[in-house]
């Protein structure tokens, strides 16, 4: 299996990265040799294995649906790109 | 410099001489942020310093030790007032927190990590954020926005990664300990290339809440000191069940310092069986590091240990398992960083679609771009069966090896790296290679068990060499013994960079 400069930009734009045709044709080169390395896995026999998701096999922890944070809008929005009136200001994304 | 100076102390001797006013903590605060100004500028350690905020730290623990006047108070922290580097990977409010990226380059943390609140808590002093690759993805910190660090044993080599200002600070005395986190071996290979002692608890130990996201399945904090008894006494304070982190193990509160302080006998390790993984030992192993390695084994079998052989037969397949895992995890906690709540927002761009295209674009480093790439890949339809849940069975197989071998053996030794140090910008250009470094590492992240790195010797160029000792489920307390009974033969661990000694 080999990703074509194609693969690449499908890739780029569902992981909304933007990437010039330079940037892409090396990407390809580097995934492809990721992907080469990667490939030693589809030789393994796994049938009847269990899939591990996580390191300890728990249950998820489930807590009370209330309310445990205080509201922060201002500290926290002291870090924000842009904001107006206490809102996150984006460019226009309905016309 | 003497061995007698403040910056040889163990944290017990640290803490000895804080409590009987020997010294303070600002006066100890002041030392290493002198050091810190000296050294830190060819180092590249430390990312970010705050004087000030470290100094009222260090002026609040005085006055908490002033108040200590009688052993008749309710004893306090033995960490009270000892400087403490902290990874740029934990949130700490009012400080800079830049995980390695241009991405955070302005972010001031509004929180606490947990870990950092538990240092708070016991009045210890936060030193500064130390350096690291960007998002914690490289195993040589040269993928840092702020340059990479240099090895404090040889400034043309590298620290490791990530945890590579953390472990330089540690080796080159510009802290009396530091945090790191280990995603795949980002505490264990850097302190092994730094001839310091690290560990990565079992996964679920320590919380990860205000710790920056890499691979959720994986990402476990852990301390990096001198010696496995500064480690112990920081795990005591790192380790505990916090319910902000969904993955936290209520496991009961444990004393790690327990073996350790326990009375030792001629041959304080009779019983203990360790088992040798062959494939740890097959190609691509260097020479140095085999040799020094089995230097450390035949001591300890002077302690009273046995060597069994053992077999990790799917190691082997921890890399590919881990390149899909890690990225895919990481695509998903990555994509948070949208230029629009907080992070760095492209200068300019025509609507949303492109402005969250180009901020990404220019606020990640190219590694960080890589492995979202590949994580974005392998979760993509049509893929997922193939890459994700394959790698998740196998990470399965994994784990049932290491089970298989703790049948035969209580705790498992071998290098933590393939190789010393290598040279800055040798593998810079080929991902596979850098992959390729963690190769003893990654499978003990896979199965979520602990693993720690002590220094053994010294390789070619007379680059430090680390000692991996994997430990079972819970086992910390156990490999932190095992650990500190042969530092306490040896004095690799007590070694320190010539170029770091003598100031002035």
């Amino acid at each position: 299996m080999s990703i074509n400069i194609s693969d690449v930009q499908k890739i780029a734009s569902l992981a909304r990265l933007a990437m010039t045709e330079q940037e892409a044709q090396t990407a390809r080169t580097q995934l492809n040799n990721i992907f080469e390395l990667i490939a030693q896995m589809q030789a393994v026999d796994t049938a009847g294995i269990q899939p591990m998701s996580h390191a300890q096999d728990v249950t998820q922890r489930l807590r009370l649906d209330g309310v445990t944070e205080t509201n922060q809008r201002e500290l926290f929005q002291q870090n924000a790109p842009q904001v107006e009136r206490g809102l996150y200001l984006v460019p226009p994304a309905i016309e | 410099m003497p061995n007698s100076s403040p910056i040889n102390f163990s944290l017990r001797q640290l803490s000895d001489a804080l409590h009987t006013k020997k010294i303070s903590s600002v006066e100890l605060t002041h030392l290493y942020l002198e050091r810190i100004a000296m050294l830190n500028p060819a180092l590249n350690a430390y990312v970010t310093l705050n004087a000030e905020m470290s100094l009222a730290q260090a002026r609040n623990a005085d006055a908490m030790l002033a108040q200590n006047t009688s052993h008749a108070l309710p004893k306090i922290s033995n960490l009270m007032g000892i400087p403490f580097a902290q990874k740029d990977i934990f949130c700490a409010q009012g400080w800079r927190t830049t995980c390695g990226s241009k991405m955070l380059e302005n972010f001031i943390a509004p929180y606490d990590a947990h870990v950092i609140q538990k240092f708070n808590e016991a009045g210890a002093v936060n030193l500064g954020k130390t350096n690291m690759d960007e998002f914690a993805m490289g195993s040589s910190n040269e993928t840092s926005y702020f340059g990479a660090v240099k090895n404090p044993w040889n400034h043309n080599v590298v620290p490791g990664g990530s945890s590579g200002g953390s472990a330089a600070a540690v080796a080159a005395r510009l802290c009396a300990a530091a945090t790191g986190t280990d995603t795949g071996g980002s505490i264990r290979q850097p302190a092994a290339l730094c001839g310091i002692s690290g560990i990565k608890p079992t996964y679920g130990v320590v919380s990860r809440y205000g710790m920056i996201a890499f691979a959720s399945s994986l990402d476990q904090a852990g301390p990096m000191a001198r010696s496995a008894e500064d480690l112990a006494m920081m795990l005591n304070t790192m380790a505990g069940f916090d319910e902000r982190d969904s993955t936290s193990l209520q496991h009961p509160t444990e004393d790690y310092l327990r073996d350790i302080d326990a009375p030792a006998t001629g041959k304080p390790l009779s019983g203990l069986r360790i088992g040798l993984p062959k494939e740890f030992f097959a190609d691509g192993l260097s020479e140095d590091v085999a040799q020094a390695v089995a230097a450390a084994i035949t001591e300890y079998q002077k302690l009273g240990a046995s060597v069994v052989d053992i077999s990790l037969p799917n190691s082997k397949l921890s890399i590919p398992v881990y390149y899909v895992l890690a990225p895919a995890e990481a695509s998903s906690n990555l994509s948070r960083f949208d230029g629009v709540r907080y992070g760095y927002r492209a200068k300019e761009y025509t609507d949303l679609a492109d402005m969250y295209q180009k901020s990404r674009a220019q606020g990640f480093g190219a590694e960080v771009k890589r492995r979202i790439m590949i994580g974005t890949y392998v979760l993509s339809h049509g893929y997922y069966d193939a890459y994700y849940v394959q790698a998740q069975k196998i990470r399965r197989l994994i784990a049932q090896d290491f089970e298989a071998a703790f049948k035969q053996c209580d705790v498992i030794m071998g290098p933590t790296a393939p190789s010393t140090a290598f040279n800055l910008g040798e593998k810079g250009d080929d991902p596979v290679q850098m992959y390729l470094s963690d190769i003893y590492t990654i499978a003990v992240n896979l199965a979520g068990l602990p693993g720690m790195s002590i220094p053994a010797g010294f390789g070619k160029n007379n680059l430090p060499v680390g000692l991996q000792i994997i430990g079972n489920y819970f086992a910390e307390a156990q490999m932190l013994n095992v650990a500190h009974r042969y530092q306490q033969v040896t004095d690799w661990h007590t070694r320190m960079p010539q170029s770091v000694g003598v100031l002035k």
